[in-house]
């Protein structure tokens, strides 16, 4: 892993089935992750993109795929601030534990003090928690948290 | 004691469904903290200078502090060592700080562990490992009525590296 990266874990009551789904599937991306909807045919080295109402926000290649345990993306923002750093990577890791599954998101490659480093370590501790709960209850986290994620 | 000589370690967010006074309350509650902290049970004399202990389940002391600043449904600072021989002589005093903030209806829980010297990642490590969990279970404690039932292996990582420094663990 190259430095800095951003690592964060949380634990979810839920099936590794249901958990890839949540993460790889528009519909239930638009519900947890604040109105973005993700589509790709997740074969590696596909085009993978978050939009929110039509509009694009994220994109990138998806660099790897082997469900349910593990996907990597490159992530490229599309607002023109990040357009000018390098493109980073996230990987979602998914360890099943009897009822409970843990999910380490590792988001890697960043820019020492940039803009997408700023961004994301706020944007993932509020979309893996509207997911947790999302999972957990039926119940999204509100789309109104102060700056939302993607 | 000069908190500012401690920096910080480890900052782990988490929101919550739940209002500040109910994350308060299962910070510092003894039969909350049981259902998420693996058993374990929170004393704290809600005071600055007030006593912070931590109760495994067999009643024996895990961890024991004293509380730095406390503003009720906001902000706890104390100091949290883990009651094992030697570990305060060798690593000094561990602060740990839990803010509670109003995120729209929901609330921001933002933990952060501090140390006045550099700590090595293999020690660290015991923490990125147990916190996370921690905090996960006492989030869906708050949002479903119960904890999780997490089962985790110990942290051999930091152990090892507390007994190659002369610390002894159980």
């Amino acid at each position: 892993m190259s430095k800095p990266e951003f690592v964060y874990v949380t634990y979810i009551e839920t099936t590794i089935e249901k958990l890839w789904q949540a993460l790889t599937d528009g519909e239930f991306t638009e519900r947890y992750w604040f109105g973005y909807r993700v589509a790709s045919d997740w074969k590696v080295g596909s085009h993978y993109g978050f939009a929110r109402q039509g509009k694009p926000s994220v994109e990138g290649k998806v660099l790897q795929c082997d469900p349910p345990r593990r996907l990597a993306y490159t992530w490229d923002p599309c607002s023109e601030d990040a357009r000018r750093e390098r493109t980073s990577r996230v990987t979602f890791d998914l360890e099943p534990r009897d009822r409970i599954v843990k999910l380490t998101v590792t988001h890697d490659n960043l820019d020492e003090g940039g803009k997408t480093l700023r961004d994301i370590s706020g944007g993932w501790p509020m979309v893996m928690a509207s997911l947790k709960s999302f999972l957990e209850t039926g119940r999204e986290l509100p789309a109104d948290l102060p700056s939302c994620a993607a | 004691m000069e908190i500012d000589r401690f920096k910080p370690t480890l900052v782990y967010a988490i929101y919550i469904a739940a209002t500040p006074e109910q994350v308060w309350q299962a910070l510092t509650s003894a039969e909350f903290s049981r259902k998420y902290f693996f058993g374990n049970a929170v004393e704290v004399d809600l005071r600055t200078g007030g006593a912070f202990l931590v109760r495994a389940p067999d009643g024996s002391l895990h961890t024991s502090g004293e509380v730095i600043e406390c503003e009720p449904t906001k902000k706890l600072t104390v100091t949290f060592n883990v009651n094992w021989p030697a570990l305060i002589e060798k690593l000094g005093q561990t602060l740990v700080t839990y803010e509670i903030e109003p995120a729209g209806d929901v609330v921001r829980l933002t933990l952060t562990e501090a140390h006045d010297r550099p700590i090595s990642d293999d020690i660290l490590s015991g923490g990125r490992q147990g916190w996370p969990a921690i905090l996960s279970s006492l989030k869906s404690l708050l949002e479903t009525g119960h904890a999780l039932d997490i089962r985790m292996a110990p942290p051999q990582r930091m152990l090892d590296a507390l007994q190659a420094l002369g610390i002894t663990t159980p």
